[in-house]
C-alpha cells in the first residue's frame, strides 16, 4: 500500500473541478489508455490571459487523479505566463509529496499543462519533437533531459519514477544511461559550480527537504525510522533521527555514509550532516 | 494494534486468509508452555517432535499422500525454489525447464534468475495461455525435449483461479521420465487433491492461503524422486531441510488442512454460490465489465473482472472507503509501470488490465457481504468513470 499524504487523499476523494470546458482557449490531451493513465485539461483564457477556469478528465490511479486536482487549482487565477513555469515539482510540493513511484504523475501534469498553453497559443510543443527513447511509454529524449535536469535524477531507476521511460520493456536503460551521462556531465560543467556558489539557505533548504522527502526517508522508513531537518547554517545540517533509527547503534554510520552522501551528491559537495544532541 | 477487522469486508482470500479459530487453538500451547525443541533427547522437548508428526499425517491425509512424503518449509516460494533447484541438481546435463507465462513470481522470477544461481546458462520455454487463460496442450507436448529436466506448472492461477490440467501434463512429462512440480498454493484446500491418483513429483503449498499462520509451507516429493535441500544444516525433516521446525505454525497447518478437508464440500457450494452471485451482480449492474477467465474452469473462490476505462487503484482506494478488501492487476498497485502479467498474457486488452480487480472469497464471507458489494461497486465505478477521459458515458 502507497503511503499518501493527507493532501493527496482529499483530492483523491473530492478532485475538484472534474470535467471539460467546453469551447476552452487550449486542452492538453496526455497518457493513453496502454500507459495506465492520461489526463485531458482543458483551459480558459481571459482577454488580459489570465487562466479563469481550469477542469480536467483523468483516467489514472489516485496520485494521478489528485494530481491532476491540485493542478487545476493551482493555475486558477495564474496568467499564461506564470502557468507555463509550473513543474512538476509544484505540483508535487502542492500535495504535500508524492511516493517516489508515483512522481511521474506529477509530471504528466505538467505535460498536460504546457500542451493545453501550447494548443491556446497556436505553438507545437517542443518536447514532442525530440527523438523518441521510450517506445512503451513513448518518452522523449528531450523529456528525459529535463526531469534530470530539473528534478536532479542520478539513477536510471530516478528516470522511470518521473518520466516512466525504462518501465516497460526496459530495452531503452542503455539509451536512458547513456543521456543521463551526458547530461550530468553537462550540468557540472557547465551550470552546476556557478549554481551550487549562488544557492542561498532558502534555496538550500528547500532543496534539502526534496532529496530527504523523495529518497532519505522512503528508505529509513523501510527499517522502522524516520529523519526530520531541524536547522541549516551554512554547510552544516542539523537533523533529527526518529523512530527506530534514534538510539540505533548504527545511527552514527546511517547519518554519514548514507544521509550526508546523498545529500551531498544532490545539494552541494560541501555540506556536513550533524544529528541534534 | 487494533487492525479494525470487525469492520472489513475481506474478499482478498487469494493474497492471505484468517487464521480459523480452531487453528489458532490449536497453537497457542506451542508458542506458551511447550516450547521445547522437536530434535530433543528429554520427553519436554521430544513430545512436540510428536506433534509435528501428527500434523504431517493430517496434511499427508488432505493430500492423499504418505507422511513421509511431506516436507514442511517456510513458505511456497521456498518450496518452490527447492522443488526445481533440487530437479536441476539431480540431472545436470538437463538445462531446459517448461513453465507458464502466466506462474506466481516464486517461480516465474526463479525460472529468470536461474543462470545466475546455478552457474550454468538454461532455457526456459514458458507455455503461453489462449483469452480464457487455458493452456494450449499441443505446445505442451511439442515442448518436452530430452534435455527438459522439469515441468512447472501451477495448479491454479491465483489472479484469475483458473486451474490447469496438471495431472493431465504430469503423466504426458513422466511418459517422457521429465519431473514435474506442481505450485498448488492457491488449489490446496479449495478443491480436492489426490497425490495417488497423479504423478506429479512436487507439489508446493502455504499455509497462510488455507487458514493457518504465514511462515510456514509445505513440498510434497514423491517417493523415490531424488532429491536436494535448499536449506542445509540440522538432520531435521530427515535430512531433507536444514533449521529447527516452526512448530506452532506446523500444528496449525496440520489443524487447516483437517479443516479444509472437511469444508471441502462448503468451498465448492456455498463460497461458490456467493463467488456467482457475485460475479454475475457485478457483471450485470455495470456496464462494460468483463469476466477474466475460464469460466467454468476455475476456482470456485475466485472472480476477477475487468471495469472498462477506469484504473485499479482508484477502485480498490474507493473500496477501501467501504471497508472492502480486494486487490487489483493494474499496473499502479503493483510498483512497477506494467499491469498483470496474467492478463497480459492472456490479451486482456489495456482497456481492461489496468481496471482489473480479483475478488477471492472464504468460507467467512456471507451473503450480506456480497449484497453490500454488490450495492457499492456500481457507483464507485461510475464515479471513476464520470472522471475519465476515455468514458463516453
Amino acid at each position: 500500500m502507497w503511503e499518501y499524504t493527507n493532501k493527496v487523499q482529499q483530492h483523491f476523494m473530492q478532485p475538484q473541478n472534474v470535467g471539460e470546458i467546453e469551447e476552452p482557449s487550449g486542452t492538453g490531451d496526455v497518457g493513453s489508455l496502454a500507459c495506465g493513465d492520461a489526463l485531458k485539461l482543458t483551459i480558459k483564457v481571459d482577454e488580459n490571459d489570465i487562466i479563469v477556469d481550469a477542469k480536467f478528465k483523468t483516467f489514472g490511479c489516485a496520485s494521478a487523479i489528485a494530481s491532476s486536482s491540485v493542478l487545476t487549482e493551482l493555475i486558477k487565477g495564474m496568467s499564461v505566463d506564470e502557468a507555463a513555469k509550473v513543474t512538476n515539482e509544484d505540483i508535487a510540493e502542492a500535495l504535500g509529496g508524492l511516493p517516489k513511484e508515483k512522481m511521474h504523475c506529477s509530471v504528466m501534469g505538467r505535460e498536460a499543462l504546457e500542451a493545453a498553453i501550447a494548443d491556446y497559443r497556436g505553438v507545437i510543443l517542443p518536447m514532442a519533437q525530440g527523438e523518441v527513447v521510450c517506445e512503451c511509454f513513448g518518452v522523449t529524449d528531450l523529456e528525459v533531459v529535463r526531469a534530470i535536469q530539473e528534478s536532479g535524477l542520478r539513477s536510471v531507476e530516478e528516470i522511470t519514477n518521473f518520466t516512466k521511460a525504462g518501465g516497460g520493456c526496459g530495452k531503452c536503460e542503455d539509451r536512458l544511461r547513456d543521456i543521463l551521462q551526458q547530461t550530468v556531465e553537462g550540468l557540472s560543467k557547465k551550470s552546476t559550480p556557478v549554481k551550487e556558489q549562488r544557492m542561498t539557505t532558502l534555496q538550500k533548504i528547500k532543496k534539502i527537504e526534496q532529496v530527504l522527502e523523495r529518497e532519505i526517508r522512503p528508505t529509513l522508513k523501510k527499517d522502522g525510522g524516520d529523519i526530520e531537518l531541524v536547522d541549516v547554517d551554512g554547510d552544516f545540517v542539523t537533523v533529527s533521527l526518529r523512530g527506530a533509527c534514534a538510539g540505533c547503534h548504527s545511527s552514527r554510520t546511517t547519518l554519514k555514509e548514507y544521509v550526508e552522501k546523498k545529500l551531498r551528491e544532490q545539494v552541494v559537495d560541501s555540506l556536513i550532516v550533524e544529528e541534534e544532541k | 494494534m487494533n487492525c479494525g477487522s470487525d469492520k472489513v469486508i475481506y474478499m482478498d482470500n487469494n493474497a492471505t486468509t484468517r487464521i480459523a479459530p480452531e487453528v489458532l487453538e490449536v497453537m497457542m500451547p506451542f508458542l506458551q508452555d511447550c516450547y521445547g525443541n522437536p530434535s530433543s533427547m528429554h520427553t519436554f522437548g521430544g513430545q512436540v517432535g510428536q506433534v509435528v508428526e501428527q500434523a504431517r499425517a493430517q496434511i499427508a491425509e488432505l493430500l492423499g499422500a504418505d507422511p513421509e512424503e511431506i516436507v514442511f518449509t517456510s513458505c511456497g516460494t521456498e518450496s518452490d525454489s527447492t522443488a526445481i533447484l533440487s530437479a536441476l541438481q539431480s540431472q545436470p546435463e538437463h538445462r531446459h525447464i517448461v513453465t507458464t507465462r502466466v506462474e506466481h513470481p516464486a517461480v516465474k522470477n526463479l525460472c529468470e534468475t536461474l543462470d545466475m544461481l546455478t552457474g550454468h546458462k538454461h532455457r526456459v520455454t514458458r507455455l503461453m495461455v489462449d483469452a480464457d487463460g487455458t493452456l494450449d496442450m499441443d505446445a505442451y507436448q511439442e515442448a518436452l525435449t530430452e534435455d527438459t529436466a522439469i515441468v512447472s506448472v501451477m495448479w491454479a492461477n491465483n489472479e484469475t483461479g483458473v486451474l490447469f490440467p496438471v495431472e493431465e501434463m504430469a503423466a504426458m512429462a513422466k511418459d517422457r521420465g521429465i519431473l514435474f512440480h506442481s505450485d498448488a498454493v492457491q488449489a490446496v484446500g479449495k478443491i480436492p487433491i489426490n497425490m495417488q491418483e497423479n504423478q506429479i513429483d512436487f507439489l508446493s503449498l502455504s499455509g497462510h492461503k488455507l487458514h493457518a499462520p504465514k511462515g510456514v509451507g509445505v513440498l510434497y516429493v514423491r517417493k523415490g524422486t531424488p532429491f536436494f535441500p535448499f536449506l542445509h544444516g540440522g538432520h531435521q525433516e530427515n535430512g531433507r531441510r536444514g533449521g529447527t521446525e516452526n512448530v506452532a505454525s506446523i500444528v496449525g497447518l496440520g489443524r487447516a488442512c483437517q479443516l479444509a478437508g472437511e469444508m471441502m464440500d462448503e468451498e465448492n457450494t456455498r463460497v461458490r454460490a456467493l463467488r456467482d452471485k457475485l460475479e454475475k451482480g457485478l457483471l450485470a449492474s455495470i456496464p462494460k465489465s468483463i469476466l477474466n477467465g475460464h469460466v467454468e474452469n476455475r476456482l470456485p473462490n475466485t472472480s476477477n473482472i475487468s471495469f472498462e476505462y477506469v484504473e485499479g487503484e482508484a477502485i480498490l482506494l474507493h473500496m477501501n472507503q467501504h471497508g472492502i478488501c480486494a486487490s487489483s492487476g493494474s499496473a499502479c498497485t503493483s510498483g512497477s509501470l506494467e499491469p498483470s502479467h496474467v492478463l497480459r498474457a492472456m490479451g486482456v486488452p489495456f482497456t481492461a488490465a489496468h481496471g482489473s480487480i480479483r475478488f477471492s472469497l472464504s468460507i467467512y464471507n456471507t451473503e450480506e457481504e456480497v449484497d453490500f458489494v454488490l450495492e457499492k461497486m456500481p457507483r464507485i465505478i461510475a464515479d471513476l468513470r464520470e472522471m475519465s477521459p476515455f468514458w463516453e458515458g
